[in-house]
């Protein structure tokens, strides 16, 4: 009995110094997250009862580590425990992101409680400009079949693009969060998720559009349509997948409501983008008929609003 | 140095005078000549050289100035592993970059409003923002370089994309056509690839090894987008 206890002892001491290290590898990004100090004060508490030394030892350095992650949101150290990320992790999440699967939950899995800014703020202003560019190029194929297309570069086409996709993944973001705590009283098991994790999700799941908007240049409807639909389904999937966990222990309507209020926002937006910035192309390029170069332009009506209407 | 030995081993107090007698023999007062005033070195050479830069003429300022800013430029021409850029930053030579691209940028006033190319204004902050926004990415990534360095190195590199906006200037006083897009095409992608190039060799080595994709990947977005303001760029 004595060698059992014996073991039983050198297995809690152990446990206990692995918990006590952990909160390194967790915390020290400075997620400002509740639950990883939860788990240092259980290992505190347990690993304190194994011996008076260590109780002191544990809950110094539980103290020291609890005063360094939290810097003043006034110093340069905060913000930079948000861009504490490798370049292999960032490629990680996003591919994450891009093969969502129905068990793997995105914030726990690859964001592992450590959620970045790097990602969010560089997909989104990709997509802009991506998006303004492609746009663009659309005006120039457009113009090489009707001559009569004037071509501009459309600069304020950047700034709109910019704005949306920012507010995009702020505001909505922010709003899915602030509800989600709001009904954190009727869950018990699973905390929500912090403000940085929800733009991190939204962020990520914005990858998928950059290829599709590039391959949207391809002059073929029902293609664009196609692409546009597999893009959306595969981001709205690694929305939804990453929600379900926090939203399945509320009520059945709250989260049937929530859930589509969140694909119904994304799908918005990925038609916006698709109307705003791709006008469709005019029909395959008339023979090029000698007579009616001869006719003024402005007796003529312009061809390319009956094209459109296709 | 025997002198000084036989006092060392006679610590008494009647020897107090013959200690001090003995000093006096073996000071170096009569080998170097311990008088004179004590000045502090600096602080003359750089009273000599403020009144030196005041009293020069206005022409040897600037051409120093000048001078500093076009040796720069070589080394963004011909990127070597060398620290001038880094050492000796001004930002002298981003501001004439910048307002030379955005002068030829800006699209002129009897334009609509909506559809042209970018303003003059909305090249500066593309510019200038998009340089601090890659700068504060790479100090919060961990990298060690200073604010104001980077903010040089990525304006120098602007150099390369404003020849080729002067190439594409004069190469749209020619016919249009597909051969003058191809040309123009073809100089824009070989400056954009300069840019990044001398950009890198500068800015890389200032990561952390595993981050340098995620330091070097703004840099690369910003010089697509200047290239792509220069490519679509139509006289009107």
């Amino acid at each position: 009995m004595a060698a059992a206890d014996e073991l039983a002892f050198h297995e809690f001491e152990e446990a206990s110094n692995l918990l006590a290290e952990t909160p390194d590898a967790v915390t020290t990004s400075g997620s400002g997250q509740l639950t990883p100090q939860g788990h240092v004060a259980v290992a505190v508490d347990s690993g304190g009862s194994y011996g008076a030394e260590e109780e002191v030892e544990e809950s110094d350095k539980t103290a020291l580590l609890q005063e360094k992650q939290q810097p003043g949101f006034w110093t340069f150290g905060y913000y930079q425990s948000f861009f504490d990320v490798d370049t292999c992790q960032v490629l990680d999440r996003i591919k994450g992101s891009l093969l969502p699967r129905p068990g793997h939950n995105f914030v726990r899995h690859r964001l592992r409680n450590r959620p970045d800014l790097y990602g969010p703020f560089w997909i989104c202003a990709t997509l802009a400009f991506v998006l303004a560019v492609t746009g663009n190029l659309t005006l120039v194929l457009a113009q090489r079949r009707d001559p009569s297309i004037h071509y501009s570069p459309q600069f304020h086409k950047v700034t709109v693009a910019g704005v949306t996709i920012y507010c995009y993944v702020w505001l909505v973001p922010l709003a899915l969060w602030g509800f989600l705590r709001w009904r954190k009283r009727v869950r018990e098991r699973v905390g929500p998720y912090t403000f940085l994790e929800t733009v991190c999700v939204y962020g990520y799941s914005l990858f998928v559009f950059i290829p599709t908007v590039v391959l949207w240049l391809i002059p073929v409807p029902w293609l664009q349509w196609l692409f546009g639909a597999l893009a959306l389904a595969l981001s709205a999937a690694s929305l939804v997948f990453a929600l379900w966990p926090v939203v399945r222990e509320d009520t059945r309507l709250v989260a049937a409501v929530l859930l589509s209020t969140v694909v119904l926002l994304h799908a918005l937006l990925a038609t916006g983008c698709k109307f705003y910035f791709f006008q469709p192309l005019p029909l395959e390029p008339l023979a090029p008929p000698p007579q009616a170069t001869s006719l003024p332009l402005n007796l003529l009506p312009p061809p390319t609003p009956r094209s459109q209407v296709t | 140095m025997s002198d000084l030995q036989r006092l060392m081993m006679e610590p008494t107090d009647h020897h107090a005078q013959a200690l001090f007698a003995g000093l006096s023999d073996i000071s170096i007062s009569q080998d170097i000549p311990v008088e004179g005033e004590i000045t502090i070195p600096m602080r003359s050479h750089i009273r000599e050289f403020d009144s030196s830069t005041l009293n020069e003429s206005v022409q040897n300022t600037i051409m120093r100035d000048l001078k500093a800013v076009g040796k720069k430029f070589m080394h963004v021409l011909y990127p070597r592993k060398s620290n001038t850029l880094l050492r000796d930053w001004d930002l002298w030579g981003p501001l004439i970059l910048c307002v030379t691209l955005a002068l030829m940028l800006q699209r002129s006033s009897v334009d609509s409003e909506k559809d042209g190319g970018p303003q003059f204004a909305e090249v500066f902050v593309i510019v200038w923002f998009g340089a601090v926004t890659i700068t504060l990415n790479s100090k919060l990534l961990g990298g060690n370089i200073s604010f104001f360095q980077s903010l040089c190195v990525l304006g120098y590199c602007i150099l390369p994309l404003t020849v080729a906006m002067l190439v594409c200037r004069l190469v749209l006083l020619a016919e249009q056509g597909p051969i003058n897009f191809m040309v123009r095409l073809f100089v824009v992608i070989v400056m954009f690839t300069w840019s990044i190039v001398a950009s890198t060799a500068f800015l890389a080595d200032s990561q952390p090894p595993n981050r340098k994709a995620l330091a070097i990947y703004p840099v690369f977005l910003f010089y697509f987008v200047i290239s792509w303001m220069i490519l679509t760029f139509t006289p009107q």
